[in-house]
């Protein structure tokens, strides 16, 4: 790759840990993964879990430190979804790699450098399925030389026989304090200022994601430049503020059609995204639902419509209408109107 | 030259709105350190309007010389070859393309032309600016397949090329793709910002406008300023000068419409239906789409109803849009919805008045 000017790197790149002990959060992985690192023994290896919890980070880390720099590129093939991985390929390239024998060489320069080469299959749940039954049994077949490692978010669309030939290890999300110990790391190595309350907002508004919270934070840096509120995160991270929400709910609650109306083409046109709408205002009723008089029956019936909504907004339907539907359907619950329609 | 180009703000300082979001665009590309950007917002907003003055404040003014490629590529999927023709605007410094115009092929654009391009370094005398920028149009129209190849392309190639993406609905692009970007929402401007657009053309053109008449055409324009002053060109050239009273012709599809809801409301019967039908053939070869035809519809039949019936209606408009969007032919689904709402309410007529 051609040389990179520093500062154009993003920092979820440049703060990548380099070594399997630095990764945060994942105990049991690290254990794990440090005593094959000793031992030099090692499983095919599933990761899954949520996006921005490290399973990339720790098999490109493990990669590294087994190989050292030099025997990397003969010894590791990385595919994923950017890359072609129909059944052909499956068949043809990934097939090709396995097959080749490597000898031991020996330790090189504090590297182990075992006897084997490692394929790492990123995004392997945007594999088809048939791709992934091509793999069983070139997995089998040379697993005396190759070792494979499937990452996903989804464990489940991953076949079975592919995930019972793994030793499975799941990322967990990462937790407020480990997530804001590295975000305090970062801050001062770039030299930021933040206040309490940013941090707790990055936090909130990155659920447990740390490469979310990171483009965040380089995000908000290059706006608004080193002393970072949680105004400017938040204005950076795509949610919407409190108050638009609270708006379209106090629109619900009103039973005016015509005002609820005027709410939503002015959450369209002010460009929120709707699935974060959605997803916001159903937060919104965790919080009122304790203090507040809306009866179970009414909740599940808001969020019956909330969950048809999103389906449709997957399928490609329209934003206002969908959003316009949600709205009256509230309405309707909170006012209790009656749900059925009089005149079908 | 059509006003809407020869008003458009050619550099961040000079934009008129969303002054806010150019002040932190400059800044951001004055620092060198521009990271993948993400733009989005309603049509009409200025998004493409910014990109390119973003364009200009990196690249100078070489980025404006752009030229037009219809450029066909040969493609090796594994066992075939595709041929794709691909339309692309580029200049020395930047290629803009439509991913999405290649359908359900997208994913072939992406994992290789746009991967090509981004490979490639282009190399400055003095080794400075090294990257080149990557325009893509309507990336919530790419498949989710495309845009999986996209998230590890942008991370890889993040050293030569920075990639603009530029959509409608930040909902349709996945959270990867966002995760990587830095999301910059253009939100329609708001009437007054529009108004003082107007004024400020007018005032340019040499033109007297009476009081109230530049807010007349924003409150119609629908916070889209392209529209506004399209209409307000438009009402120039009907009649100038301006009168006080002058009427702002609303587009003739739009009128058509409002036609057709009061055919819809006047009779409900298998009859109207047909003749509805044959409107709503004209409408659609004529190229408006679907989808605007039946917000559009709705509007127009929303303004005529009593409150009761406003939410049943409003439902049945998502149900059939969604429908819409799953099926092919969009008369099938228009029709539908016209003729659900005709047996609504003529049964609310017949419960209301016997």
């Amino acid at each position: 790759m051609a040389p990179v000017v520093p500062s154009s790197q993003p920092w979820v790149e440049k703060y990548r840990p380099k070594q399997v002990k630095d990764v945060a959060h994942q105990d049991e992985v690290v254990r794990v993964l440090t005593n094959t690192l000793e031992t030099t023994n090692c499983p095919h290896m599933l990761f899954y879990g949520p996006p921005g919890t490290g399973k990339t980070t720790t098999a490109l880390a493990i990669a590294h430190e087994l190989f050292g720099p030099e025997l990397y590129k003969s010894r590791v093939l990385e595919l994923n979804a950017s890359d072609d991985r129909g059944i052909n390929v499956v068949r043809t390239k990934i097939k090709d790699f396995a097959a080749v024998a490597v000898g031991s060489g020996g330790r090189q320069g504090g590297h182990p450098c075992p006897p084997y080469k490692i394929i790492i299959l990123d995004e392997a749940d945007s594999m088809t399925e048939d791709a992934q039954n091509a793999l069983r049994r070139t997995m089998e077949t040379y697993s005396k030389v190759t070792r494979f490692f499937f990452i996903c978010n989804y464990i489940s669309r991953i076949i079975e026989p592919l995930a019972s030939r793994c030793a499975k290890f799941r990322f967990k999300p990462l937790s407020e304090d480990v997530m804001s110990s590295r975000i305090v790391h970062i801050c001062r190595e770039e030299g930021l200022n933040l206040d309490s309350e940013a941090f707790s907002t990055l936090s909130s508004i990155s659920q447990g994601d740390l490469r979310r919270a990171i483009t965040y934070l380089q995000g908000a840096a290059r706006l608004f430049g080193s002393s970072i509120s949680a105004k400017d995160l938040i204005s950076v991270s795509g949610v919407i503020p409190q108050d638009a929400v609270q708006a379209l709910l106090a629109s619900c609650r009103s039973g005016d059609f015509e005002l609820a109306n005027k709410e939503v083409s002015n959450v369209i046109s002010e460009g929120y995204p709707v699935s974060q709408m959605l997803s916001q205002f159903c937060q919104l009723f965790e919080v009122i639902v304790e203090a507040n008089d809306i009866s179970d029956e009414q909740k599940a019936r808001i969020c019956k419509r909330l969950a048809e909504a999103d389906k449709c907004l997957v399928d490609g339907a329209d934003e206002y209408l969908q959003l316009m539907d949600v709205a009256s359907n509230t309405m309707r619950a909170l006012c209790n109107m009656p749900m059925e329609f009089s005149y079908e | 030259m059509l006003w809407v180009d020869k008003y458009r703000p050619k550099s961040l300082d000079k934009m008129l709105v969303h002054e806010e979001v150019a002040k932190n665009l400059k800044k951001l590309v004055t620092e060198q350190d521009c990271p993948h950007l993400l733009f989005y917002g309603p049509s009409g907003s200025g998004k493409k309007t910014l990109i390119m003055a973003v364009l200009r404040q990196m690249f100078g003014a070489g980025a404006e010389k752009v030229k037009l490629e219809n450029k066909t590529w040969k493609i090796n999927a594994g066992s075939r070859t595709i041929d794709l023709e691909l339309t692309m605007l580029s200049s020395t410094h930047h290629v803009e393309l439509n991913p999405s115009d290649a359908g359900f092929q997208d994913r072939y654009i992406v994992q290789e032309i746009i991967k090509e391009m981004a490979k490639n370094r282009p190399i400055d005398t003095k080794g400075k600016k090294g990257y080149k920028v990557l325009v893509l149009n309507e990336v919530d129209k790419l498949s989710r397949e495309a845009q999986h190849s996209l998230r590890r392309t942008m991370e890889k190639y993040s050293a030569s090329c920075r990639l603009i993406l530029c959509c409608n609905s930040s909902s349709k692009v996945t959270e990867a793709v966002r995760s990587r970007c830095l999301n910059v929402r253009i939100n329609a401007p708001k009437e007054d910002e529009i108004i003082s657009v107007l004024e400020f053309i007018g005032k340019k053109e040499g033109l007297q406008l009476p009081p109230g008449f530049a807010a007349r055409i924003a409150a119609q324009s629908n916070r889209s300023l392209r529209r506004a002053i399209l209409s307000f060109e438009t009402c120039r050239v009907q009649q100038y000068p301006f009168t006080n009273n002058q009427v702002i012709l609303p587009m003739d599809w739009e009128q058509y419409i409002s036609e057709i809801a009061s055919d819809i409301m006047q009779e409900q019967s298998p009859k109207r239906l047909f003749l509805v039908r044959g409107k709503l053939y004209e409408l659609l070869i004529n190229c408006i789409p679907p989808v605007i035809i039946l917000k559009r519809l709705l509007s127009e039949l929303l303004k005529k109803l009593d409150a009761e019936l406003k939410h049943e209606v409003c439902h049945w408009a998502a149900y059939y849009e969604h429908r819409m969007r799953l099926g092919q032919k969009a008369i099938f689904h228009i029709e539908a919805f016209v003729a659900k709402f005709m047996s609504i309410y003529k049964a609310f007529l017949i419960a209301t008045f016997g």
